[in-house]
């Protein structure tokens, strides 16, 4: 008997325990249309499967790159501040500091491809076309050294390209190494010589402090609750429905910018006081060309000037580092302005 | 917030004097005599004589201001931003077994999504008779069942392979919650979809997606999808929060949480794993040689002391100590819980507050005495299958330290004599 039967057998036997099982099921649902299929179904496996047509070499990908992915990734995948580091680290998996980048640590090729199509670029998820895509792929595997400069990553040669820790990985074997170790009768009376503590907590601080946490928070909500009276007086033309709604849609920017009290510069730049102000000035934060330009030429970001931005940013700023694909309704466009609006300059 | 004692005549001066009083009151307990009469037995009290709150006060009621500090917390440096982040359950302030949702532990990749009931599709397809698209209305028509699992994440207590670093077992054990689940087998789904185009089912996989930007996806064996996975739709009762894959999710009993694909949208049969992200540079266990432990899918028994705790000093003094806790298992029951006092010396077996049941947290107490001198305070879970809580030497001999996921090793908090309480290692 193959283990095929056993397995269908325990599963009927399963369902007539639990709920009487329909010959022919319960009816539910309907088939699912080719086109539907072909619309969600786009996971790509190791040995290809899933991957479209298409090409993109190194050069194309670092332009690309730099577009969509250096703002969090840095320039050369090197990685900025706490976002993942996709390049690098090589030999460095037994170090106390182990380094697991694309070129290191991951076992398959289709994994980047993969997850970029489908994941990437953060807060713009599948908005990538195929080539670039592959692209994208071209150029963190030329930044690992896994490829030269004049490489051209397509579906028909993805099969060809090594991974340098294909081999790092085996299958979960705490059933042999740890199990029989732990599975024995423990020990309950005179089971060490002596105890001493050999390391604090207290000694590293690094627990969030709880009272100042909520102090804080309740200062915010407090902040929060009194604001609208505030801009009631101040500003009397802002629409807190429409603040509300702008507060949801910023969700997408919040990886990037920060905006309010104590706003600072981050992977983007602070926005307090942004909708009046030149373009490229705020303090400190280093801005592509394009858009240092554009200030400099007295560009301002009134708020169309700001909508229009906001809803193709590449497009309507050639050359700016926002890896941001747009907003697409006005709605959502209205309302981020209004948003930005109930933050004046501090 | 509006004041509970709207009553006639409750006036905030009257509410002062009553605080005080209380200060007082707490002082005098612990001795066996009190000595003056207690002003909050003696004097009528203003919730004993006006009113409190109405009905409809609240049309879904939140937790009592008093214990706004039960809330999930997290640790800002963990991640680049709180869209791709995780905070933790307060279990030190739970008592129990079942995980309130509100403040149950979140983990997005790509921040928490509105998907509407009526936006909502499930799509099942790949290796099977026909493949399926369900609405939210068609899954409400299955026969379904319910059932209490823990779900852990594979990092919980993943900050402590290296040593004691965080301070209160929210922290540490924090990504850690327990509901019970009302849904499907997800064996009756790929039933319904037929898996005789699938043959030899042995050697099969599902894959798992979720419909949110970061389309976490997991592949798991059909041997454990015909088994205990759920796709659920409610928890405690009612429809699942945004933060946990409202309206459905998946629910995978004993295996890492990353599985639990939130905002479940497709299932795929196939024959082999997609070796997905988060099954290849995520969720894999380097180990001191370099090499890494990849499906590692199973939470081994483990257990945490809550209170005393870190975020729960004792404020009573010497005398009766409840010491409490949670153990739990992705192999099964939990069989047995021991305590010890003094950092693993000696031990004695902890109180099960009721029977356990599979892949669920099991609720511990040591009814006990405290003499107030220190203590250094362990528990060790043991499950159906005789395994034993292992302690950070003997996992790091074996790992290492770089293991990242499934730190399930025995935890330490040292109490000194005044009550206060540590995370700390021992030797």
């Amino acid at each position: 008997m193959s283990k095929y039967l056993n397995l269908s057998a325990a599963a009927l036997i399963l369902s007539g325990l639990t709920a009487p099982a329909l010959a022919d099921g319960f009816g539910l649902g309907r088939e699912a249309l080719p086109e539907e299929v072909a619309a969600w179904d786009v996971a790509v496996r190791p040995d290809g499967t899933g991957l479209p047509e298409g090409s993109g070499d190194v050069w194309t990908g670092e332009e690309v790159f730099t577009d969509y992915c250096a703002a969090c990734h840095g320039d050369f995948a090197e990685g900025v501040d706490n976002w993942p580091q996709l390049a690098g680290g090589r030999n460095t998996l037994t170090d106390d500091r182990p380094v697991k980048t694309v070129g290191s640590y991951w076992p398959y090729l289709s994994t980047v491809w993969d997850y970029v199509n489908r994941s990437m670029p953060f807060g713009a998820a599948q908005t990538l076309s195929a080539d670039e895509v592959y692209a994208i792929t071209a150029y963190i595997l030329y930044s690992n050294d896994i490829v030269g400069d004049d490489f051209v990553l397509s579906h028909e040669n993805f099969l060809d390209v090594e991974m340098p820790n294909a081999d790092g990985f085996i299958v979960d074997d705490r059933p042999e190494t740890e199990y029989p170790l732990f599975s024995t009768e423990p020990c309950m009376e005179n089971c060490k010589e002596s105890v001493e503590i050999t390391m604090r907590a207290s000694i590293l601080d690094v627990t969030p402090d709880e009272g100042n946490e909520d102090a804080a928070q309740d200062e915010a909500q407090d902040e929060a609750a009194a604001a609208p009276a505030a801009d009631e007086t101040t500003t009397a033309a802002l629409d807190a429905a429409l603040v509300a709604e702008g507060e949801n849609v910023f969700r997408q920017c919040r990886a990037c910018h920060q905006v309010g009290d104590g706003a600072k510069n981050r992977v983007g730049p602070m926005l307090n006081g942004i909708v009046g102000a030149p373009v490229g000035a705020v303090d400190g934060f280093n801005y592509s060309k394009a858009m240092a330009e554009a200030g400099q030429n007295g560009m301002v970001w009134t708020e169309d000037e700001l909508k229009l931005f906001l809803a193709n940013p590449r497009e309507h700023m050639k050359g700016t580092k926002m890896s941001f694909a747009g907003l697409r309704k006005d709605d959502d466009l209205a309302a981020m302005v209004e948003y930005l609006k109930s933050f004046p300059a501090e | 917030m509006s004041d509970t004692f709207k009553g006639k005549g409750a006036s905030r001066r009257a509410f002062l004097r009553g605080s005080v009083a209380a200060v007082a009151g707490a002082a005098a307990a612990g001795s066996a005599r009190a000595a003056t009469p207690d002003p909050l037995i003696t004097e009528v009290q203003d919730w004993a004589s006006g009113f409190g709150a109405p009905v409809d006060d609240a049309p879904y009621g939140l937790p009592i201001r008093f214990e706004s500090d039960v809330v999930r917390r997290n640790v800002p440096w963990l991640t680049a931003d709180t869209i791709s982040s995780i905070n933790f359950t307060p279990i030190h302030a739970l008592d129990g077994t079942i995980t309130p949702q509100g403040c149950a532990f979140e983990r997005h990749h790509s921040g928490a999504i509105e998907l509407k009931k009526e936006d909502y599709r499930l799509m099942i397809n790949g290796l099977v008779d026909t493949p399926l698209v369900f609405t939210y209305e068609d899954l409400e028509r299955f026969p379904r069942e319910n059932h209490v699992y823990f779900c852990e994440c594979a990092a919980n207590s993943g900050m402590e392979w290296a040593g004691a670093q965080l301070n209160g077992a929210q922290f540490t054990h924090g990504m850690i919650h327990n509901m019970e689940y009302s849904g499907i087998p997800l064996r009756t789904l790929l039933e319904e979809a037929g898996l005789g185009a699938a043959g030899d089912l042995s050697d099969k996989w599902v894959y798992v997606e979720g419909a949110d930007a970061s389309s976490n996806g997991r592949s798991i064996p059909m041997e454990k999808a015909l088994d205990d996975v759920l796709v659920a739709f409610k928890a405690n009762g009612e429809a699942l929060r945004m933060e946990h894959g409202y309206p459905v999710r998946l629910v995978v009993p004993g295996w890492e949480g990353n599985m639990w694909l939130k905002w479940l949208r497709r299932i795929e049969v196939m024959d082999g794993p997609v070796e997905a992200r988060e099954e290849t540079s995520k969720y894999t266990d380097l180990l001191a040689d370099g090499v890494a432990r990849k499906w590692t899918w199973v939470m081994d028994a483990k257990s945490i002391i809550t209170a005393p705790s870190p975020q729960m000093p004792i404020n009573h003094g010497p005398g009766a100590l409840v010491i409490t806790g949670l153990a739990w298992s992705g192999h099964g029951r939990i069989t047995r819980v021991d305590v010890s006092k003094d950092g693993g010396k000696t031990w004695e077996t902890a109180r099960l507050a009721r029977e356990s049941e599979t892949k669920a947290l099991t609720r511990f107490y040591l009814d006990t005495e405290w003499d107030g001198s220190e203590m250094l305070l362990q528990s060790r879970a043991i499950d159906e299958t005789g395994y034993v809580q292992p302690t950070k030497a003997q996992l790091r001999e074996i790992r290492g330290l770089n293991s990242i996921y499934h730190n399930n090793a025995i935890q330490t908090w040292h109490v000194d004599s005044n009550g206060e309480a540590e995370n700390v290692e021992v030797s």
